[in-house]
């Protein structure tokens, strides 16, 4: 039995287990009563999964929860509301199509007998956005509200239920403008106040040290420290999160890059966010020719968004693009791809492979045009092209027939890079080339784009591993919150500098205007 | 400013458009055809329209979830093939055959309509059918029994023997106070179904899985028990529809209701109910209604032929969401305006 007075939930050696994953790995954790619980970590280090589990919207795999002495479990998210634990979701989890007023109390709603009292919500809603100082008008579509409004509106939907005892916020800022994340913070210490207690995850370091009572690091799923907020210094979070095990060897280059040729300036390229704010503000960079260049940032940094303006899916962008020392208008995809760009999407899944194809048809699928015989497809053109590329790569092929799918999640990765590398591109853009392989498979990739770069290929690479993109990248780029704040070279590139940029544009910005 | 104006006119026009429509028809159909102004016209339109107006308001509640409800037409088919077999031949159980009133044939058909709607939301929510398919495949089973029912003959004169108790069945299809008892149910109908939409919780979750499911699931909203009951919902009004038409016809035909979903549809859809899901109403839908109502028999009036007539209503739906989609991209707009202004 586990009853600590001061700990309002325990959570005694979680695990969840994915497919293929271990997204917790024996976490414990205790919720103190009436303090702001802090977690952090790294993209895709369990924080969000354990507040799921608390949260009851998916169940441990392995592992207890005590609530004052007594073993819970929640089925679902109303067994989680029923033990008093609200949760505001990371993304928002709103209801665009209905008002305000009804977003609010949706599942808590006010009734005369059995109808609806539309009058009590109204007035509920005015009170409840009142004290949030957003009097947002509660017959109000939601899908009319700009996003900081929209996320107002999700912690109201929390605030009125009477029995709250703990608040999950899964970074409740990150649409934020400075001044609502002052009267957030006030709502916090008010709810504090009457007991209540927060559990908060936030990429911004500097808020947590201002909001933060407590701090628990996770990392790869597993629990790494935790310490008072008062204990500590933000040298002490940086390390942990970042963690000092693996090491890359760093590739040696052939290519003078101080002298060589820029083959692609982006010139103050802006994309303004749906609702307001900007995913891209004023991003200028360049790249040269056969250089490994890297773009480091947190999620949300816009850096799939840079991926996307230079691929033509993002027509709506502003700024000036020189390509080959000529000014470049980017209309489409395809004309992207004859241009000389090819992209290795992030989401292997789902952007890069077509899983009802075989192995060869989705290395040729973007180049097919250059395998015809008048107006046919040439099997046999496509064929050598896809052979040459196999071995290339070295892709463990048994037969090019065979489904995509019975390959490894490595081998499916350069599937996806041969694919890029059919269309010959002069720039080549990979987003985030080793997520979900693994590290052999990353040592090869990233001997892959080494070798492409030595032959002269001009190379983007997007990784929020640290690690990763300190060993292969000639250069580093640093976006945060759509702003780039830094560009590292050499020597400058160390884990301390890069992490220190990628939270350099959060907290005050123009997301709020 | 006077930019701003006139859009705010152009939205006012723009969410009336149906009824606006329905007016401009009216007026066009009343130069067009002499007689169509005339109390018998018109009795015979609003026959019509009660029908496709039943049928329309369960098609909302599927729609609005982001479904599809392709069975109606036929359910129309089975539940007046099986009403006509139980007044003309009963209930055979063995060796005994039962005879049924005719209020308790309804109470039947209705609940064997909402089997039919659960089914179709068993299959969408527990088997992950989509709905598109799930109905296909209920419609042709359900036109299927419906000619097995007879072996594809029609079930006449349903008048019903006084000895075994079930006459009256004529009533559903005949006037009250120079008004069909169609036109009556339907509005009994609309408005139980708008207060389920407006006034109670149910109404919230409905639109709440349309608008955003996986918010709604996050909530607490039992999604899938939404899903099933807005299907049940329509079985219960496809029911309605085919007792209401066999009256009138006095007769049990198995091609009854070929094809009425997509009236169904189209009043929908022209009442501005998107095919999204998440948005819609059903006084939206009863204008709907009234709008494929009198296209489908002024034209006929008119001498339109068949075929033409099909032309004209495809074209009058591909306009409709048209003109929704415009209303959407304006109201954005206006929106986003609002929001500039107020910084």
């Amino acid at each position: 039995m586990y009853d600590d007075p001061n700990v309002v939930l325990h959570c005694e050696k979680i695990d969840k287990i994915y497919p293929g994953t271990k997204a917790l790995d024996q976490v414990s954790f205790d919720l103190l009563r009436a303090k702001v619980n802090v977690l952090i970590g790294e993209n895709g280090a369990g924080k969000s999964t354990l507040m799921k589990m608390i949260a009851g919207i998916e169940q441990p795999s392995a592992g207890k929860m005590y609530m004052g002495g007594e073993e819970v479990s929640f089925k679902d998210t109303n067994a989680a509301r029923a033990k008093g634990i609200g949760i505001i979701h990371q993304e928002l989890s709103l209801f665009p199509n209905l008002t305000v007023y009804q977003n609010i109390f949706m599942c808590h709603e006010k009734k005369n007998g059995l109808f609806l009292n539309d009058k009590k919500h109204i007035e509920g809603a005015r009170k409840i956005l009142q004290r949030l100082e957003h009097e947002i008008p509660p017959e109000t579509l939601v899908g009319d509200l700009r996003v900081g409004q929209q996320q107002m509106v999700e912690i109201a939907r929390n605030l009125i239920q009477d029995d709250l005892k703990v608040l999950i916020m899964d970074e409740p800022t990150s649409s934020l403008s400075a001044a609502e994340v002052k009267v957030l913070f006030k709502i916090m210490r008010e709810l504090l106040e009457q007991g209540i207690s927060i559990v908060y995850i936030s990429h911004r370091l500097e808020e947590i040290m201002e909001i933060g009572d407590h701090v628990t690091i996770l990392r790869d799923g597993k629990y790494v420290a935790d310490a008072d907020v008062k204990d500590i210094e933000l040298s002490w979070i940086v390390e942990n999160m970042v963690g000092k095990n693996t090491q890359y060897h760093r590739f040696e280059r052939s290519i003078d890059l101080d002298h060589a040729e820029k083959i692609l300036e982006l010139k103050d390229i802006s994309l303004p966010k749906k609702g307001g704010g900007w995913l891209l503000d004023n991003v200028s960079m360049n790249l040269k020719k056969g250089e490994v260049l890297g773009v480091y940032g947190l999620l949300g940094a816009g850096r799939s968004e840079l991926f996307e303006c230079l691929m033509g899916l993002r027509p709506e962008h502003t700024g000036e693009v020189i390509y080959n020392g000529q000014k470049i208008q980017i209309k489409n995809v395809s004309s992207q791809i004859k241009k000389g760009f090819a992209l290795v999407p992030e989401d292997r899944q789902r952007q890069g492979l077509i899983q009802t194809l075989d192995i060869c048809k989705n290395a040729s699928i973007a180049s097919l045009r250059k395998y015809t015989s008048g107006v046919f497809c040439n099997d046999s053109k496509e064929s050598t092209a896809v052979d040459d590329s196999i071995q290339k790569l070295h892709i463990k092929v048994a037969d090019k027939h065979l489904p995509i799918l019975s390959l490894s999640g490595g081998n499916q990765q350069k599937v996806v890079i041969s694919k890029g590398l059919l269309t010959n591109p002069t720039v080549l853009l990979m987003d985030e080339p080793s997520r979900g392989i693994d590290i052999g498979a990353k040592t090869e990739v990233f001997e892959i784009i080494h070798q492409l770069s030595e032959e002269g290929l001009s190379i983007i690479v997007i990784s929020s591993e640290l690690k990763e993109i300190m060993a292969i990248a000639d250069r580093i780029y640093v976006l945060s919150n759509g702003k780039l704040t830094g560009e590292l070279v050499g020597e400058e590139i160390t884990e301390d500098n890069l992490v220190r940029a990628s939270y350099a544009g959060l907290g005050t910005g123009r997301s709020a205007s | 400013m006077k930019k701003q104006n006139n859009n705010q006119l152009l939205m006012t026009l723009l969410k009336g458009r149906t009824f606006i429509v329905l007016i401009i028809l009216v007026i066009f159909f009343s130069f067009a055809a002499k007689s169509f102004l005339s109390v018998a016209t018109l009795t015979m339109v609003a026959k019509h329209v009660a029908l496709y107006g039943i049928l329309g308001l369960g098609m909302t509640f599927v729609i609005i979830t982001g479904g599809i409800d392709l069975s109606v037409g036929s359910v129309v088919g089975l539940t007046g093939m099986l009403a006509g077999g139980m007044i003309q031949e009963g209930l055979t159980i063995g060796s005994k055959t039962l005879y049924f009133s005719v209020p308790s044939i309804i109470v039947i058909m209705c609940i064997f309509g909402i089997l039919v709607g659960a089914v179709n939301g068993l299959i969408v929510t527990k088997l992950g059918v989509a709905p598109f398919i799930a109905t296909l495949g209920t419609m042709y089973i359900c036109r299927g029994f419906a000619n097995l029912r007879s072996g594809g003959a029609t079930f006449s004169k349903l008048n019903g023997y006084e000895a075994l108790g079930n006459t009256g069945f004529k009533a559903l299809g005949s006037n009250f106070l120079g008004i069909p008892a169609g036109v009556y149910v339907f509005a009994i109908l609309a408005v139980i179904a708008a207060i389920l939409l407006k006034k109670v919780p149910f109404g919230w979750y409905v639109l709440a899985v349309g608008g955003n499911e996986k918010s709604a699931r996050l909530s607490g909203i039992k999604a899938d028990k939404i899903k099933i009951f807005v299907y049940m919902i329509s079985g219960f009004c496809a029911a309605w529809v085919g007792i209401i038409n066999t009256s009138q016809l006095n007769a049990a035909h198995p091609a009854s209701g070929d094809g009425w979903e997509m009236n169904a549809i189209a009043a929908t859809v022209l009442g501005g109910t998107s095919m999204a899901g998440g948005s819609g109403t059903i006084i939206g839908t009863i204008v709907g209604a009234f709008v494929i109502g009198v296209i489908n028999d002024g034209m006929t009036m008119c001498g339109v032929s068949e075929f033409w007539q099909k032309v004209i209503r495809g074209l009058v739906i591909i306009l409709a969401v048209v003109i929704d989609q415009t209303q959407r991209n304006l109201q954005a707009k206006m929106a986003l305006q609002a929001r500039n202004e107020s910084k």
